[in-house]
């Protein structure tokens, strides 16, 4: 085909456009409507009682009612993260025992291999430490979280969140499908960003996208979920700890919605200005969630695949985090020296020098934020082993560690900049050097700001 | 009016949507539905494990890649986004649209609700207007059947014109037909006969005063009596997307050089 | 039989398509979710903050905004 005979198209079109053809458009679409009604009048026989209606009807009743829809979802939300977290206690600290009882023999290994100390260091303690602490960390969690949302997602429940959230998404200008896409971010950011192009106006999906990171993706769940065990439900006894720590969580989920919604409303009066775009949203019948096929698929799709780009990002990040802590400059290690340097401005947001570090060393993936912190701290020799999450605990503490830290920690990394993949897709996704900064930069100066103001208050205060 | 053009999907398929094909025999499936009709469960149910989310022409949301094998035949069956028409101009329903239309599948499955027939049915109607090779899958028949729906299945083909699978893709009931008949569409051993619609008197009247300049243009690429309803309708995203594929890929889209067998 | 616009349709109420105000892309949109002349459409409910409200249109149910709503003009039935 050639230039010229395109052209020749647009021309009969354009010939086309300077009668007035928006009936003739419109009745091309009623006939094909017209055309449907009458092969299903001829070939459907649908039942007098309309029974499944009925159960639906009652269903979003109760779902979307005035005074329980709220309620419900919170409680939906909450229960998920209760599982979550409750479920998820017991096979971690499994799975750290293990891979902990591993290392002993990987240790006597290379002990009777008599390689250098330096090569145990790099593999055992570096490589192999990185790795089993994200995959004990991260896989119970991610084992129970995603089925029991894909259960939700199969059963039809999330538009009808949609249905109850857009009001709020439109007063701050942006669109409904915003709470499916941030539903999506709940399982991986860069998911969620791929996930805003159902957004048809490029305003609104420009504001799905810049926001998408303030819901915690799968990589920052067990970073929450263990801090709020560790700081937030172990305060109060032993059987509220699990309720208490997800309270906390589903408290920091709320948290990063309003952030959502209120940079959204900002970013809708200031740079990306309009109004609304047409809303149309498919509430579809609900179905009975195929639990063998989901539990299946949500495992090998979502779960093996993040565990696997969290290990291959972890591996090499162990390495640098081991050899950065290993290679002396005068009397500290070069991650001590950088610590110590970043230690003043971090303490100001109500972290310290080596969390601080963690997040920027963490940028390829969230996942790895915690990892590199530990090791960080297991390399300038407050403890040599690791294998209960109690320990783990006192291992913050002794690193002088409050609630507050762990609040801070959370809040930032609740809020901090997306991760190294999400950047690359949101550049990507919006072919915009500008909206990726935007991206970029916005949500680490809210991250910043708010911990700043979190810490001090709470240090005026003398509440620790 | 030609199916068959000399168009080969290969080429399209491997150069324009970077989707990899493993034999040169092998035969591409385009998998088309609205939303919520249950078209992923006939994408898992069709490929099984067998099967990974590609990002083909770069926009696409969860679009997935996934083979199978029938009657010693390797299928690849690419999962178009779910649409409720080919017409409306969303990157989604353009990403169906120009998949359909440019690459040249060996068959396209539609698959529809069987509890909501009315609205499902709407895409088919459509997606026949563009090409021949259409199987329709009427799927979740475990709920019609439920809900006290019956369908005259021997009268749904009639008037659609080409072949009708019922079938419920998760409890597996139809799989077999269906890969069947994917089957005997993709190779030309059952050809289907699509009734397209008849428009209302003043469109057709319009179709036909603008089919004779059509014609000449767009034959061998695409259907030129569709062609004619996107120029009155006034999608200029077809246009622009029959400039960019032919242009970018002017070896891949030729006209007028080349005798196509009707 | 008086022409509304759909939002002054109430929850429960059934009501026949008579036009669509609205132009282009989202007129488009409109028809083809089924908002053709002539189409039955019934008021479900609303979400719980009073806005959108949901609709049954060709069996299946599509939740609209006031703002779109009201470019849809109808009559009782």
């Amino acid at each position: 085909m050639k230039q010229g005979q395109i052209q020749q198209l647009k021309n009969l079109m354009q010939n086309l456009q300077q009668q007035d053809t928006t009936d003739l458009r419109d009745q091309i679409v009623s006939d094909i409507y017209a055309r449907t009604e009458e092969i299903v009048t001829q070939t459907v026989m649908l039942p007098e009682n309309k029974a499944q209606h009925e159960f639906d009807r009652r269903l979003d009743n109760v779902l979307t009612s005035r005074w329980l829809g709220y309620p419900i979802m919170m409680l939906m939300l909450g229960t998920v993260f209760y599982l979550t977290i409750a479920g998820a206690n017991l096979p971690s600290s499994m799975l750290a025992d293990f891979f902990f009882w591993i290392e002993g023999y990987l240790t006597t290994f290379f002990l009777w291999l008599g390689t250098p100390a330096w090569v145990h260091g790099v593999l055992v303690e570096g490589l192999y430490r990185g790795t089993a602490w994200v995959v004990s960390v991260m896989l119970p969690p991610m084992a129970i979280f995603f089925p029991a949302f894909a259960i939700l997602e199969d059963f039809g429940y999330l538009p009808r969140v949609a249905f109850n959230l857009d009001r709020f998404f439109k007063k701050a200008g942006a669109h409904g499908k915003q709470a499916l896409t941030m539903s999506m971010g709940f399982g991986c950011n860069a998911a969620g960003v791929i996930a805003c192009r159902i957004i048809e106006s490029p305003r609104e999906r420009t504001i799905a996208i810049i926001t998408n990171n303030f819901v915690p993706c799968n990589g920052r769940f067990p970073t929450l979920i263990t801090l709020a065990t560790l700081f937030m439900g172990g305060a109060i006894g032993l059987a509220y700890g699990s309720l208490v720590a997800t309270a906390v969580v589903v408290g920091l989920v709320l948290v990063g919605i309003s952030v959502t919604l209120s940079v959204s409303w900002l970013l809708s009066k200031t740079m990306l200005r309009g109004i609304p775009s047409n809303f149309t949203l498919e509430l579809p019948p609900y179905r009975k969630p195929q639990f063998g096929r989901l539990l299946i698929r949500s495992v090998y799709d979502r779960t093996v695949f993040v565990l696997k780009r969290a290990v291959i990002v972890a591996a090499p990040a162990g390495i640098a985090t081991w050899i950065l802590a290993n290679i002396q400059v005068g009397d500290a290690s070069i991650l001590q020296h950088t610590a110590l340097f970043l230690d003043p401005f971090a303490q100001a947001i109500g972290l310290d020098g080596y969390i601080l570090m963690a997040f920027i060393l963490g940028l390829p993936a969230n996942e790895i934020v915690l990892p590199i912190l530990i090791m960080s701290y297991l390399s300038t020799g407050a403890m040599t082993e690791m294998s209960s999450l109690v320990e783990l605990k006192n291992l913050f503490l002794s690193n002088g560690w409050t609630w507050l830290t762990a609040l801070c920690m959370m809040l930032f990394s609740l809020l901090h900049y997306p991760c190294g993949t999400t950047m690359w897709t949101i550049a990507k996704e919006t072919k915009s050097t500008k909206w990726t900064l935007v991206a970029i930069l916005l949500p680490t100066s809210i991250a910043l700001s708010v911990c700043f103001l979190v810490a001090q208050t709470v240090r005026f205060f003398g509440l620790v | 009016m030609s199916q068959h053009s000399f168009r080969d999907t290969h080429a399209v398929c491997t150069e324009r949507f970077a989707i990899e094909l493993p034999s040169p025999d092998e035969l591409v499936i385009a998998l088309a539905g609205n939303p919520n009709t249950g078209k992923s469960t006939v994408f898992n149910a069709l490929t099984g494990m067998n099967q990974h989310t590609g990002n083909w022409a770069g926009k696409t949301v969860g679009s997935a890649i996934g083979r199978f094998r029938h009657q010693e035949h390797s299928f690849t069956l690419v999962d178009l986004p779910g649409t409720y028409s080919l017409l409306s101009q969303s990157a989604d329903e353009q990403v169906a649209r120009d998949f359909i239309c440019f690459a040249n599948p060996h068959a396209t499955l539609v698959v529809t609700d069987a509890t909501n027939l009315e609205r499902n049915l709407n895409l088919a109607l459509q997606v026949m207007e563009v090409t021949d090779r259409v199987v329709v899958a009427v799927n979740l028949m475990d709920e019609a059947k439920r809900k006290g729906i019956t369908i005259d299945f021997v009268k749904l083909q009639a008037e659609l014109g080409v072949p009708v699978i019922p079938m419920t893709a998760r409890s597996g009931e139809g799989l077999n037909e269906l890969k069947e008949m994917l089957w005997k569409v993709a190779l030309g051993h059952v050809t289907p006969t699509p009734k397209l619609t008849t428009y209302s008197e003043q469109v057709e009247r319009a179709v036909t005063a603008l089919l004779p300049q059509v014609e000449p243009l767009v034959s061998g690429v695409l259907r030129s009596r569709w062609v004619a309803l996107r120029l009155l309708d006034g999608d200029e995203s077809v246009l622009q997307a029959l400039e960019q594929y032919t242009l970018e890929h002017p070896r891949l889209f030729s006209t007028g050089d080349v005798v196509i067998p009707s | 039989m008086e022409i509304i616009p759909l939002p002054d349709l109430l929850i429960g109420e059934r009501a026949r398509v008579v036009s669509l105000n609205a132009t282009g892309a989202q007129r488009r949109r409109m028809l083809d979710l089924g908002l053709v002349p002539q189409a039955v459409i019934e008021a479900l409910r609303k979400s719980p903050a009073g806005d959108p409200v949901a609709y049954r249109i060709r069996g299946a149910v599509i939740a609209l905004r006031r703002e779109e709503a009201s470019l849809v003009m109808v009559t009782r039935i």
